[in-house]
């Protein structure tokens, strides 16, 4: 695993007290987080804890109540999701949001499509200029697939694979705008022990091969213990609890979150 | 100036009456199927032919008299127009319910449906319109300087207590309950032990049956039939369900009254040729304004 | 190097038959009216499976943006070539009709993708049933609107369009507008199958598959919307334009939720997402309505049960999402289907 030289760069994801209401409910409050380049982080809670509300948050699908996200310094609240995932931010989802009936290489094609370099005029017209992106997007795809394996999927449906392979193509899929920060939401879910096994060798993988902050939601412990260096707590919607794996396995508010006050 | 407020206030619950009756149907079905019944407007229409015969048959070959022919048309209309809506249940929905077909084939089978009705009414009884024969004596009363007719009052005073039989119906009856929980999560209900298609009957013949008594009221109001008089009421009330906010039942009774208040303003100062498009604005403006309708609930998307 | 433009070949020689035919007037009016009311129709299919296939959406309002594009070409054609009752004497010399024909038409076109710009930004916010209710409310708002304008005939409906074919004809005997549909026609359909063969207008099956993904996955999702939107209208004004000039008669009334629910089938019988499905269902519909002529009434029931047993037995439609090459692949060779 990398070691960090944290307090020298500029954080990649920085947040600053927010919160999110929804109604009477307060599913965020006043969360905050830095990220350093290169980071592979974790982000834990029990269920209904309000992690995936973070991410949406920091997805952009959400405008937050309060607080300020900035991703390389820039503030993103507010911002639609395809301009921030312009900005260099890509995740996935609890349940795969594959797109079942476009091929695999054009799952990986579409996602790049802020930067496709052509419009409409061009696309009707087949000019060069479409001509040239077309081939090079092409070519990016097949290359990227090629670098998870998976191009002999090419053209099938992500819809035939198996659930292990469809996970993988999502991760593949969101590396392919090649962000600066990646954010996996409950990658292990659903998939078997030798999958779980597989997706750590992929993350570990993806983490020191491309030049990109990681931040997972988790809720398979061996996942979260196995490929982070740093951990964040969070339970109804407040951070409870941060460090590195040692430190929060065996931290009482933390337990107690999971698994109650009783003593055993 | 009162009184012509009071006049178009009185004229606008009456015209108001007929969409809030057809909204309620619409919503009910849409409450617990999520389907746009877009055939309703028509089933309102095939109402009005089917008060049409009833009470055509009543007075001349049993030579009722008026009151009589209309206390037993009320309850004929309603039973056979609920036939006709429940039979659409049975043989064009449900099939597809079934199958677990995608919502979208059942919304164009419906509207396929609507059409049917429309044009078998065209080819079976001809392009001429019918003359709704007159069950009763229409009194007109003056107060003050408001003028209206038992029958107007009578259509709002119907619309309101069938609003608050529904509304007494879905909150606190089994069925009302029942009602609600298909439209939470259509799935789980089955498995609590609630009869799913037995339910869903009892909704189209409360909204088929209520926009059967719409036709009946409005032949009499109005009594001339056409087959395409659903079409247009149809629409406008569907509309106007929405605006309230489609699914719940209060949100069809105010978006109905809401449309009638918009058309009657509308009539009384515009040429008359402006009150459709004038309506239909005024709904868009609103639904761009709050797309869940007035009393909606916006449904968010767990992402 | 025949191979590859064969399907180009092929297209030329219909084309080219079917003109001679119409020059040496071999086929009556009769036919070549509903030969060209074909290409409207396939016009008018495949600019609303744009939306209703490609993108999943539930738009039931296409011939509101018909009635645009044909009163707008009309009345701006009539106004500048042709003397009438309501605008007098012709702008321009009539002369220049047979060039400025075609801009006539896409100026049509442009006022009904306008149309489908003010109807796609309420729909932003919201989805499926919703967008239904404002499709089906523009169709009604825009005719409406016409028949209130006595101006131009209101519900009475104008004419005036034969005069410019007939000025067209002074200039070269042609059967000018089976011509003209015929391009059209073919233009329309290359420009959808450029669109939706394109990665950028793949971005529409994605928004349809799962429109928060392709948020994420940075496809503007607004943007595209709107694109397709008016794409979808800009094409169905050319189909009215079209049709209002085949005619040489206009009136909103032609353009009411029946004529929409004409399109609707069209679109579902070929199939959602099929671009040579709606091609083939405006074929087999448009002769379908003609043999079921005689049966005036009927037809509106065979036709909407027709669709009811499509719903219940195939309701992916003749090609489903599937196009010509799936299903034979030893096209392919002649010619690139994606």
């Amino acid at each position: 695993m990398q070691t960090q030289l944290p307090t020298e760069q500029a954080p990649v994801l920085e947040i600053r007290g927010l919160t999110q209401r929804f109604g009477g409910l307060t599913a965020v409050n006043d969360f905050n987080v830095k990220l350093m380049p290169g980071e592979l982080s974790g982000l834990i809670g029990p269920n209904g804890a309000g992690k995936t509300t973070v991410f949406n948050l920091v997805s952009g699908f959400y405008q937050p109540s309060e607080g300020r996200i900035l991703i390389d310094g820039i503030a993103t609240a507010g911002l639609k999701p395809h301009k921030v995932t312009a900005l260099g931010v890509a995740r996935t989802f609890q349940n795969i949001r594959l797109w079942n009936d476009m091929t695999v290489l054009d799952n990986i094609r579409v996602a790049q499509h802020y930067r496709l370099g052509y419009g409409l005029f061009h696309a009707i017209a087949r000019s060069k200029r479409y001509r040239r992106r077309e081939e090079e997007i092409a070519r990016e795809s097949a290359e990227l697939l090629e670098v998870f394996d998976l191009q002999r999927y090419a053209d099938d449906f992500p819809k035939n694979l198996a659930y292990g392979t469809q996970r993988k193509l999502e991760i593949a899929r969101a590396l392919s705008s090649h962000p600066r920060l990646l954010l996996l939401d409950e990658p292990a879910a659903g998939l078997n022990s030798s999958d779980i096994q597989e997706l750590i060798r992929l993350v570990r993988w993806i983490h020191e091969k491309f030049d990109v902050t990681i931040w997972m939601i988790e809720h398979h412990m061996d996942v979260m213990m196995e490929l982070c260096t740093r951990i964040k707590v969070i339970d109804f919607g407040q951070t409870i609890a941060e460090g590195n794996p040692e430190t929060v396995r065996n931290h009482p508010a933390v337990i107690t979150a999971y698994l109650g006050d009783d003593v055993i | 100036m009162l009184e012509s407020i009071i006049q178009n206030l009185i004229n606008a619950l009456q015209w108001g009456s007929f969409y809030a009756l057809i909204a309620l149907g619409y919503t009910l079905v849409y409450g617990v199927l999520t389907l746009i019944n877009f055939a309703h407007g028509d089933v309102f229409m095939v109402g009005a032919y089917i008060a049409f015969f009833v009470a055509t048959f009543l007075l001349s070959a049993l030579g009722l008299p008026g009151w009589a022919a209309l206390a037993l048309c009320i309850p004929l209309t309603m039973i056979l127009t609920s036939l006709v809506g429940v039979t659409l249940e049975r043989v064009a929905y449900r099939p597809l319910r079934k199958k677990g077909a995608h919502r979208l084939y059942v919304v164009i089978t419906a509207l396929m449906c609507g059409l049917i009705l429309e044009h078998a009414n065209l080819a079976l009884l001809g392009a001429s319109r019918k003359a709704f024969p007159p069950l009763i004596d229409v009194q007109v009363y003056t107060v003050g300087g408001v003028t209206f007719t038992n029958l107007k009052i009578a259509v709002i005073v119907t619309a309101f207590l069938v609003f608050l039989f529904l509304h007494w119906v879905v909150t606190r009856t089994r069925v009302g309950m029942a009602m609600r929980a298909i439209s939470y999560d259509k799935f789980a209900v089955p498995l609590m032990g609630i009869p799913l298609d037995q339910i869903i009957v009892v909704t189209f013949v409360l909204g088929s049956g209520f926009a059967g008594l719409a036709g009946l009221l409005f032949a009499m109001s109005y009594p001339v039939l056409e087959p395409y008089m659903g079409a247009l009421i149809g629409w406008k009330a569907f509309i106007a369900a929405v605006v309230g906010g489609i699914g719940d039942i209060r949100g069809a009774f105010l978006g109905g009254f809401l449309l009638g208040a918009v058309e009657i303003m509308v009539v009384a100062f515009f040429p008359s040729t402006f009150r459709d498009l004038i309506a239909f604005t005024v709904l868009l403006a609103i639904l761009t304004w709050k797309p869940t309708g007035l009393f909606g609930i916006a449904k968010t998307t767990k992402i | 190097m025949l191979q590859r433009y064969s399907v180009h070949l092929t297209l030329g020689l219909v084309g080219g038959a079917i003109i001679y035919s119409a020059y040496q007037e071999y086929l009556s009016l009769y036919i070549m009216s509903v030969l060209m009311f074909m290409g409207v129709n396939v016009i008018l299919s495949t600019s609303l499976n744009l939306v209703n296939g490609y993108m999943g959406e539930f738009s039931c309002g296409h011939a509101g943006f018909m009635c645009v594009g044909a009163y707008v070409s009309s009345l701006l054609g009539v106004w500048l070539f042709a003397r009438d009752k309501v605008f007098g004497a012709p702008l321009l010399d009539p002369e220049y009709a047979l060039y400025a024909f075609p801009l006539l038409i896409i100026a049509g076109g442009v006022a009904a993708a306008l149309a489908g710009l003010l109807v796609a930004i309420p729909s932003y916010k919201t989805r499926g049933d919703y967008l239904a209710i404002i499709t089906i409310a523009a169709n009604y708002i825009i005719i409406s609107t016409i028949e209130n304008i006595g101006a131009i005939g209101g519900s009475r409906g104008f004419m005036g369009m034969k005069r410019l074919v007939n000025s067209m004809e002074d200039i070269a005997d042609l059967p000018w507008m089976p011509i003209w549909v015929f391009a059209f026609t073919v233009f329309c359909v290359w420009l959808m199958r450029r669109y939706v063969s394109s990665t950028f207008g793949k971005g529409v099956t994605a928004i349809c598959q799962d429109e928060v993904a392709a948020e994420i996955m940075s496809v503007n999702t607004n943007k595209i919307k709107t694109i397709t939107f008016m794409l979808s209208s800009g094409m169905a004004g050319i189909g009215g334009g079209l049709f209002a000039y085949i005619l040489g008669y206009v009136n909103p009334g032609s353009f009411n939720i029946l004529k929409s629910t004409e399109v609707l089938v069209m679109v579902y019988l070929g199939g959602m997402g099929s671009l040579s499905g709606s091609v083939l269902s405006a074929i087999l519909f448009t002769i379908l309505l003609e043999l079921l002529r005689p049966l005036q009434i009927i037809k509106w029931i065979v036709i909407p049960l027709l669709l009811i047993i499509l719903m219940q037995f195939r309701p992916e439609g003749i090609m489903g999402n599937r196009e010509l090459g799936d299903l034979f692949p030893r096209l392919k060779k002649y010619y690139r289907f994606k």
